[in-house]
């Protein structure tokens, strides 16, 4: 059998078009499970965050929390107005520090303590993840709210 | 006063590039062969200038002039003299006047290796070149000077970053830079082409070896970033779909595509209008790169300053970049004459099918990249995109990218027959296969997925070999391109087997290690025999001693090191690494645990194949340079029509 121009050229965009649908349905539905949120310490205690998801959060790393137990770590990230406890087995990042911003990614357990996957401290010593600073902003603007209400 | 020079010769550098923006290409309009020949004398003059720009500035570094506000936050007096010089791209400012520094060297490159170029065709490449060297240049200026002075004086400057204080971080950002500018390049000529309206073979031609090294420097550049992260970083991994490294990865996906595109648009005529697409879009990526980079909407080491007039410019030139050469292009593309007929199965649909499964992964890394950068900026919520989505899209992409390479390479052009390339690659095909079933069970546990890897390396390595004898058997001269050609492939092959090694065959331990403890990762077992303090020269250090013991023979004694740097007393990881031909032995050294005694905590790895992933890169590399100094690029300019005729005589 032979294919005139205008067949083989209807089949290569035919190709072309299905390879390209199936790629995009594929690519975006591997996007759509792999996303992850973020919430302030105060948004997971109000249960906004997800169970059985892997999520970020992100605030400061509340001064004297941290403790160790081998190269199990546990410590605790606040954002001044509330506090939740991760817990992290590995080495932490060198700029990780008691009173600097932290972003935390894992899992809540049942208590509403975080097991971390990934503890993420920045490159910069006077650099504060963007994330921590949006919790602390945050609880910053719910103080002041609160302090007008009468 | 030499601060003040430099800023003097970078003003006038932007007038020169105004001057090489505006009259060569005037001069094309109007048929005024005297504003054409302007073209040349006012690249090099352009990049004269810059260099003396870039030469005062180096010159404050190592002059310790910290009366120059760049130079006070980017330096110290104790900081080695290689690294003071290194600094000068340590920063924002810095770093784009080195980005212009290598702009107008490739425009001058162009002026000095175009003689036999139409004179109106290098005039508008190097006019477009100028046109982009304006934005920059004015993006210096006015938002980003490096010569700002700061008063009062300070004694002493804050000191580099120490994570760049390192010799991969010396010539990891220029090595990128001369790609990203490089694809600058092949845009002009992209361009100028559409200008002019001359979509040609010749265009072709004079573009593809431009394109091939700065895709090579590219290579090379995003090679070493990640060859950094692995050593510096100190947690042994070599990718980690981070933004800024997708940042580069993009531009890179797209570029390949493209030097695979101009092939056929040299060899056969097709593809033009894909093909300047794609110019355009590797150009377009590299901007949108340096926005990310540089303005502070990413969070990374590379992140120097977040200022938003900045990201405001360099998105308003992003848009200007773009929209202009779209525009251009729709106006254009109705006079692309379509190339020769190509058959189902011919070399120019295994090339269609390489430029789409590239430009599909590209547009997945670009969603990853962007999309949590959009949601946050229309204020939506925060989110990211782990490396897990990057993963599970860009293997299943890679593969048949891998599987057709092969075929593409020996099918011919027009129409190639099914049944003789099976026929050709049976024996390739087997011995990978068979490769593929037996190599993992050689080097441990067998599965699925680590087969797959095999397999795909060895059909490529396999695939190139076969097809290398066959060529040398054959009488005739070889060109640069066609071992160039091979050489990458080979490289790629080898990049592959290397990834699927590490990750099929990683050990990683997270221990706590005190004086005389052990760590066994068969065969290998690790014992800390001391710990010492060290003083380097801008920093102190406490340093392991970690013994390799193999079969009761010690093989090996590793130094990882925890640094304080003095100016900033900020900790440093310095993983110690014993690289063999097969594996890596990683360690690096954590914190100190408190308890009755001394330990540590420490990371001690096994990373099988890490050394194949950087030789991969490096014959990538050369196999560009290889096949970019081929002879036949360097002929006397000839006609169209001639280029035509070669092309059909070399096709066959």
């Amino acid at each position: 059998m032979t294919l005139s121009p205008r067949q083989k050229r209807f089949g290569l965009i035919a190709a072309g078009v299905l390879v390209l649908s199936v790629a995009a349905a594929f690519v975006l539905n591997a996007f759509n499970s792999n996303l992850v949120f973020f919430f302030t310490p105060t948004q997971v205690l109000n249960g906004e965050a997800p169970r059985n998801k892997i999520f970020r959060i992100g605030g400061m790393v509340k001064a004297d929390s941290l403790k160790r137990d081998g190269t199990l770590v546990s410590f605790v990230v606040t954002d001044t107005m509330h506090d939740i406890t991760v817990q992290y087995s590995g080495l932490l990042p060198d700029l990780f520090k008691e009173g600097k911003g932290v972003v935390a990614q894992g899992l809540l357990d049942q208590n509403g303590v975080m097991t971390a996957k990934e503890v993420l401290a920045k490159h910069d010593e006077n650099y504060m993840p963007p994330e921590a600073q949006h919790a602390l902003d945050k609880a910053a603007q719910a103080r002041a709210a609160q302090s007008v209400k009468p | 006063m030499i601060p003040e020079l430099g800023q003097f010769a970078l003003v006038l550098a932007t007038v020169m590039s105004v001057v090489l923006g505006v009259l060569p290409l005037w001069g094309t309009m109007r048929r005024n062969t005297v504003w054409q020949s302007l073209a040349r004398p006012a690249a090099f003059l352009q990049f004269a200038l810059v260099l003396m720009s870039f030469a005062c500035l180096s010159l404050a570094f190592l002059s310790n002039d910290f009366s120059v506000k760049y130079v006070a936050e980017h330096s110290n007096r104790l900081l080695p003299k290689p690294y003071q010089f290194a600094a000068v791209w340590g920063g924002h400012e810095g770093s784009l006047l080195l980005w212009v520094l290598m702009l107008t060297g490739w425009t001058a490159a162009v002026a000095w290796f175009s003689q036999s170029l139409p004179l109106n065709m290098v005039a508008r490449v190097l006019g477009v070149l100028g046109l982009v060297s304006v934005g920059f240049m004015a993006f210096i200026l006015f938002t980003s000077n490096p010569f700002d002075r700061l008063f009062p004086v300070p004694a002493d400057g804050r000191d580099l970053n120490p994570l760049l204080q390192d010799p991969g971080l010396v010539i990891h950002p220029p090595m990128l830079y001369m790609g990203y500018v490089g694809m600058s390049v092949t845009f002009a000529f992209a361009i100028a082409a559409l200008i002019s309206g001359r979509l040609d073979a010749a265009w072709a031609r004079w573009s593809r070896p431009w394109t091939v090294i700065a895709w090579s420097f590219l290579t090379f550049g995003i090679g070493l970033g990640s060859w950094w992260a692995y050593y510096e970083l100190g947690w042994g991994g070599w990718w980690f779909w981070d933004p800024v490294e997708n940042a580069s990865l993009m531009p890179w996906l797209v570029g390949t595509a493209l030097i695979h595109s101009l092939m056929v648009t040299e060899k056969r005529g097709s593809f033009k209008a894909w093909t300047v697409l794609l110019a355009i879009a590797a150009f377009s990526l590299s901007l949108l790169g340096t926005f990310l980079v540089r303005s502070g909407v990413l969070t990374s080491v590379h992140a120097f300053a977040t200022d938003p007039t900045r990201g405001v410019f360099i998105l308003c030139f992003l848009a200007v970049v773009i929209g202009a050469s779209l525009t251009l292009f729709a106006w254009r593309a109705p006079t692309v004459t379509l190339g020769g007929s190509m058959g189902l199965v011919s070399r120019e649909s295994f090339l269609l099918l390489n430029s789409v499964l590239l430009v599909v992964a590209t547009g997945a890394v670009l969603l990853g990249t962007l999309y949590p950068l959009i949601i946050d900026a229309l204020n939506l919520g925060k989110l990211s995109v782990g490396p897990p989505y990057f993963n599970l899209v860009f293997a299943p992409l890679m593969v048949p990218l891998l599987f057709v390479l092969v075929p593409g390479t020996v099918a011919h052009w027009r129409e190639a027959r099914f049944n003789d390339m099976l026929l050709q690659l049976r024996w390739v095909g087997l011995g990978a296969l068979l490769l593929a079933l037996v190599l993992p069970w050689v080097f441990g546990k067998w599965s699925a997925g680590t087969a797959l890897g095999v397999f795909l390396g060895m059909w490529v390595a396999l695939g190139s070999l076969q097809h290398v004898i066959e060529r040398i058997r054959k009488p005739g001269r070889i060109g640069g391109s066609f071992w160039g050609m091979h050489l990458a492939h080979f490289g790629l092959a080898v990049l592959v087997l290397g990834i699927t090694g590490v990750k099929s065959y990683e050990v990683e331990r997270d221990v706590r290690m005190g004086l005389g403890d052990t760590v066994t990762i068969a065969p290998y077992t690790f014992r800390l025999v001391d710990m010492v303090d060290v003083n380097g020269p801008n920093y102190k250090a406490t340093q392991a001693h970690v013994e390799v013991v193999k079969a009761d023979r010690v093989i090996e004694v590793l130094y990882p090191e925890k640094r304080r740097y003095f100016s900033t007393a900020m900790p440093m990881t310095e993983a110690a690494i014993d690289s063999g031909l097969l594996r890596d032995l990683y360690v690096s050294l954590g914190d100190p645990i408190a308890g009755d005694t001394p330990s540590w905590s420490m990371r001690v790895y096994y990373k099988p194949f890490v050394p194949w992933l950087w030789t991969g890169v490096l014959l990538m590399v050369f196999g560009g340079m290889l096949a970019a100094l081929d002879r036949r690029y360097r002929r006397a300019a000839v006609s169209p029509m001639q280029t035509a005729g070669e092309a059909l005589s070399s096709a066959s």
